[in-house]
């Protein structure tokens, strides 16, 4: 008899997520730069780019070494940047260094997202070698259009050859990630990419709406005169894939994330959670002992940093009590599991702005939990929750 | 006869009355006025050429800025005239817009004479002869001067004899000159001298001096021109004024040349300022009578008629930590404006503010734009609004200048609004465009007049109201402007009115109710929902936006749900920068009001408002 598996919206498992330990790397190579990411990435040709990628998987590994020992670890997550930029056994060093570092727990999620013009049925075997057991494709659309407006290099065929390819080559989850509400895209053609989507049989759905990031490429020819984003059509485009998700069995348990029971992103799990986790690499920010920290995003500088034997920080904030406050509430109300009534979460039904919300539809006061039923406007609620924390007297802020 | 030399045993520095001129300018807005004014202050060497700056009688920079004169002003003039003999001229400056006519009157009281100042190329405007009829009325001796002789299209033939027709002489009594290249002003200043009277007064009786302008200095407190009618003013003399009884002292009296120089003695006929040192701006009121504390004149001068606010509207800062300098701000223009009232209001939409009266739109606009630059304060307006007479079934009648104050529906028997007797004049060809202006603006014509062959005077009886909304735009608008306009209060007259509200989720938004005749209801009630459909954000449920007669809906508009506020991707690295976002998006929230569960930031309810004007 099989264990009963989890749903990925079990409110016990957010919080048994909460005290798992996780560690990050970011790899920040890219073939170029998409118009809408503001992400720490380097591109070809750029300083630091020239260094390779051999200089960088050294850097990080001594990075590692610099980090006080902890966990063991349930995740641990490479992203970008673009992971699959690094050889297979390059990032086999990496987790091979986490492991002696920290330690794993048994059946460690290690997780890795590929773009899939990156992807062969070799890679595939050189991950399961080094460990992966987790892929997520950064396929974003089914549509050759949306695909040549997001700058995006490879075409729908080659990204359903890849989800293919590595579940056929036995990675335990396999997921993609889509991008909605691209400007000009209609309906119909979001539905077709989400169908051909959910016709691969996946275990892992991400669908983002695209997000307009100051400083990008993609601001700039807004500012220009460009059509923006419509939040309607992201919110038809959110509905639509809402409804074919939970029809081919996929269960919501984010904001923008669909699992099939037990095959839920743990590194995602956690720091919703407000888990702590350790971070490596160019821009990579980290969460530990009550610390929020990142690493500089020049690669030239972090390897600089790296090299002299320091550890390449650009700035740190330790978390006061309104601000952990405000991270528990507003990163567990995406969840769709919510998170515990406590003093916090009574203050906050009782408050006008609170009031306001639940009268809306918009949160849900349960027995022993508050959640939010629309998922749309769970900003609303976020806003609401740091005006609460803000008016309240006995918090107060010690940034440093 | 008691010599004033004996009375403040100082030498006689006083000009003999005999040899005084005190005299306005009226004009008509860009007649040239004030390059009149520069120009008989060089001739006089009053300034000289070289300091010379283009109207320096216009101070505020509101003035320079909009060529006109909102503030009487007075200066000295010394003139040595063909006779031989130094006259004193004291050329007080007047406002030449409809709304300024009560400052107009102030002036004039405080003069004997008037010049008529009309653009060769205009020719005589609604305004300037509305003004020259107060003149007239004053008894002032009127010299009619036809300006800007040396422009191409000058006309000062035509103009001279329409002067000559308006004012009952002869088109040879009409002066022509160019303020701007000195052409004439030798003649004018002569005509001054010759055809204006001296000032009349009793030297040797008890001191009577006009108070007919003030101003507040911050360090000497409160400034006041005087005119002495009878007596004589000395420095340090002990004061009283009339009206409110205050007892004080001369700290100072002087002239502006136009530069301030301060006299022993002021006698009788002069005009010059006075300091005493009283910072209470209510205890100096511009139309007191200033006499000796110790020997007291029998009785004041006569004051001037109270101006009458004709309209009304509310002013609100948009930062509700500026309410306290708001009044501060309206105390001290109230000095030297007794047309201004004011009273606190509370509006749920604006906050706290002050229903405000003025004497017409320009007065309106200028007292805003005064608060704004001189003390620094960002406002916003409601729509204005006259005073409306309200007659309600139980036989009480009261007025309302707010749309707040009107009474249910069913409690009222009739309302009557205020109408005014409109004079237009304008070049005949727009004769047909005027009336059917009027006419859609509920006027009734009366006489009309043709000046000359080319040029009309139209006579209407309008409601206040509609004057108040846009027919003045209207009409230059549609003649180009060529045609000028000036209205008087006539009478309170019955009228079909209903006071339109704005709904937001059913709540009345109190700043955008509006009184209106009930042919204007749904037109109004349609254009401001539909902008505040676009100017209110949209929130977690759809808003209806709603104009109602009382319980009566008139236009309705939606503000759909709100369907997509959520940041898409948030994963553990970015916490912090998402934090922060969100964190910028709450500061704005914090200007929010809460109108009937709506959400709405202050500027929404500004915009919509600024768009009205």
């Amino acid at each position: 008899m099989t264990p009963p598996v989890v749903r990925p919206d079990d409110p016990l498992l957010a919080d048994e997520a909460a005290r798992w330990a996780s560690a990050y790397v970011h790899v920040p190579f890219c073939a170029r730069r998409c118009p809408y990411c503001d992400f720490a990435v380097v591109v070809d040709g750029e300083p630091g780019a020239d260094a390779g990628t051999d200089a960088y998987v050294e850097a990080v590994v001594a990075e590692i070494a610099m980090e006080r020992p902890w966990g063991p670890l349930h995740a641990i997550a490479f992203g970008g940047g673009t992971p699959s930029r690094l050889s297979a056994v390059a990032l086999g060093r990496i987790v091979g260094a986490l492991r002696r570092r920290f330690g794993v727990v048994d059946g460690v999620e290690v997780a890795i997202e590929v773009n899939p013009e990156d992807w062969t049925d070799r890679f595939a075997a050189e991950l399961l070698d080094a460990g992966f057991d987790r892929v997520s494709f950064g396929v974003q659309s089914f549509d050759a259009h949306t695909l040549a407006w997001l700058g995006r290099v490879h075409d729908p065929h080659q990204a359903e050859a890849a989800v293919v390819s590595a579940r056929h080559a036995g990675f335990r989850s396999v997921g993609i990630d889509l991008i909605y509400g691209t400007p000009g895209e209609d309906l119909d053609r979001w539905v077709t990419t989400v169908r051909r989507a959910l016709a691969l049989d996946l275990d892992h759905l991400s669908a983002y709406a695209l997000t307009v990031e100051r400083g990008t490429a993609l601001s700039r020819s807004i500012l220009a005169g460009a059509p923006a984003p419509d939040p309607d059509q992201q919110a038809d485009a959110y509905e639509a894939i809402g409804e074919l998700a939970v029809a081919a069995g996929l269960v919501r348990y984010e904001v923008s994330n669909w699992a099939r029971p037990g095959h839920h992103s743990r590194y995602n799990l956690a720091t919703w959670g407000g888990a702590e986790f350790v971070a490596f690499g160019a821009g990579a920010h980290d969460h530990r002992d009550g610390v929020r920290a990142r690493n500089v995003r020049r690669l030239d500088v972090y390897l600089d940093r790296v090299a002299s034997g320091v550890r390449p920080r650009a700035g740190s904030e330790r978390l006061d009590r309104a601000a952990a406050d405000v991270e528990r509430l507003v990163l567990g109300l995406r969840r769709v599991a919510g998170v515990r009534r406590d003093d916090l979460v009574e203050r906050l039904v009782v408050d006008p702005a609170g009031r306001r919300l639940v009268a809306a539809g918009v949160l849900r006061v349960g027995p022993d939990r508050l959640v939010v039923e629309r998922p749309l406007v769970t900003d609303e609620v976020s806003r609401a929750v740091l005006a609460l924390v803000d008016r309240d007297p006995s918090v107060s802020g010690d940034d440093c | 006869m008691v010599e004033p030399v004996e009375l403040h045993g100082l030498p006689f520095p006083m000009t003999a009355p005999s040899r005084i001129r005190n005299f306005s300018i009226i004009a008509h807005i860009d007649h040239g006025k004030s390059t009149l004014a520069d120009r008989l202050l060089e001739r006089t060497g009053a300034i000289s050429e070289r300091d010379m700056r283009a109207q320096v009688l216009d101070e505020m920079d509101l003035e320079r800025e909009r060529g006109i004169t909102i503030k009487a002003n007075a200066v000295r003039l010394d003139y040595v005239a063909s006779d031989g003999e130094t006259y004193q001229l004291n050329l007080i400056d007047t406002p030449g817009h409809v709304d300024f006519s009560y400052e107009v009157s102030r002036s004039l009281e405080a003069c004997e004479g008037a010049l008529l100042l009309v653009d060769a190329s205009q020719g005589v405007e609604a305004q300037t002869l509305a003004n020259a009829y107060l003149a007239i009325e004053g008894g002032l001796e009127i010299i009619p001067v036809v300006n800007k002789i040396d422009l191409p299209a000058a006309e000062p033939d035509r103009v001279a004899a329409e002067l000559a027709g308006i004012l009952g002489g002869s088109a040879d009594e009409v002066l022509r000159v160019s303020a701007k290249t000195g052409e004439g002003i030798d003649e004018l200043l002569e005509a001054i001298v010759d055809r204006l009277p001296a000032p009349e007064g009793d030297q040797a009786a008890p001191l009577r001096a006009l108070v007919f302008d003030s101003f507040y200095d911050t360090y000497r407190g409160v400034v006041s021109h005087v005119r002495i009618f009878d007596g004589a003013i000395g420095q340090g003399d002990g004061l009283r004024f009339m009206a409110t009884g205050l007892d004080t002292s001369a700290d100072e009296i002087g002239i502006r040349r136009p530069r301030t120089e301060p006299v022993e003695t002021l006698g009788t006929g002069e005009v010059g300022y006075l300091v005493t040192g009283v910072k209470e701006i209510d205890l100096i009121r511009v139309g007191d009578t200033v006499t000796h504390r110790d020997r007291p004149a029998a009785e004041a001068l006569p004051g001037y008629r109270e101006p009458k606010p004709m309209v009304f509207s509310g002013l609100f800062p948009t930062d509700g930590d500026d309410f306290e300098r708001l009044r501060d701000a309206l105390e001290k223009l109230r000095l030297n404006d007794s047309a201004l009232i004011y009273q606190p209001e509370t509006s749920r939409a604006l906050g706290f503010g002050f229903r405000v009266g003025f004497l017409g739109l320009l007065h309106m606009e200028i007292v805003r734009e005064r608060l704004e630059r001189e003390y620094d304060l960002d406002l916003v307006a409601t729509a204005p609004s006259v005073a409306y007479r309200v007659n309600l079934t139980d036989g009480e009648t009261f007025m309302i200048r707010s749309p707040q104050d009107m009474p249910e529906p069913g409690k009222i028997a009739s309302i009557e609004e205020p109408y005014v007797k409109a004079m237009i004049i304008a070049p005949a060809t727009y004769i047909g465009t005027i009336m059917e202006l009027a006419q859609s603006r509920r006027g009734e014509m009366g006489e009309m007049t043709y000046l000359s062959p080319e040029r009309v005077e139209l006579h209407y009886e309008l409601p206040l109201s509609e004057i108040v909304f846009d027919f003045f735009d209207q009409l230059k608008s549609r003649t180009r402007g060529y045609a000028s306009l000036d209205y008087e209060p006539a009478d309170y007259r019955p009228s079909d009115l209903v006071r339109v509200d704005i709904l937001l989720n059913g709540v009345p938004v109190d700043a955008f109710s509006s009184i209106v005749h009930r042919s204007e209801a749904y037109r109004y009630g349609k254009a401001m929902v539909e902008r505040l459909r676009e100017l209110i954000p949209r929130q977690l449920f759809d808003v209806p936006v709603q104009a109602a007669i009382g319980s009566r809906i008139i236009a309705r508009e939606t503000i759909k749900a709100k369907r997509k506020d959520v940041i898409a991707k948030c994963y553990g690295g970015d916490v912090t920068r998402k934090r922060k976002l969100l964190e910028r998006q709450k500061e704005g929230k914090k200007r929010m009001k809460m109108v009937g569960q709506v959400e709405v930031p202050q500027e929404a309810f500004i915009s919509a408002l600024k768009l009205d004007q």
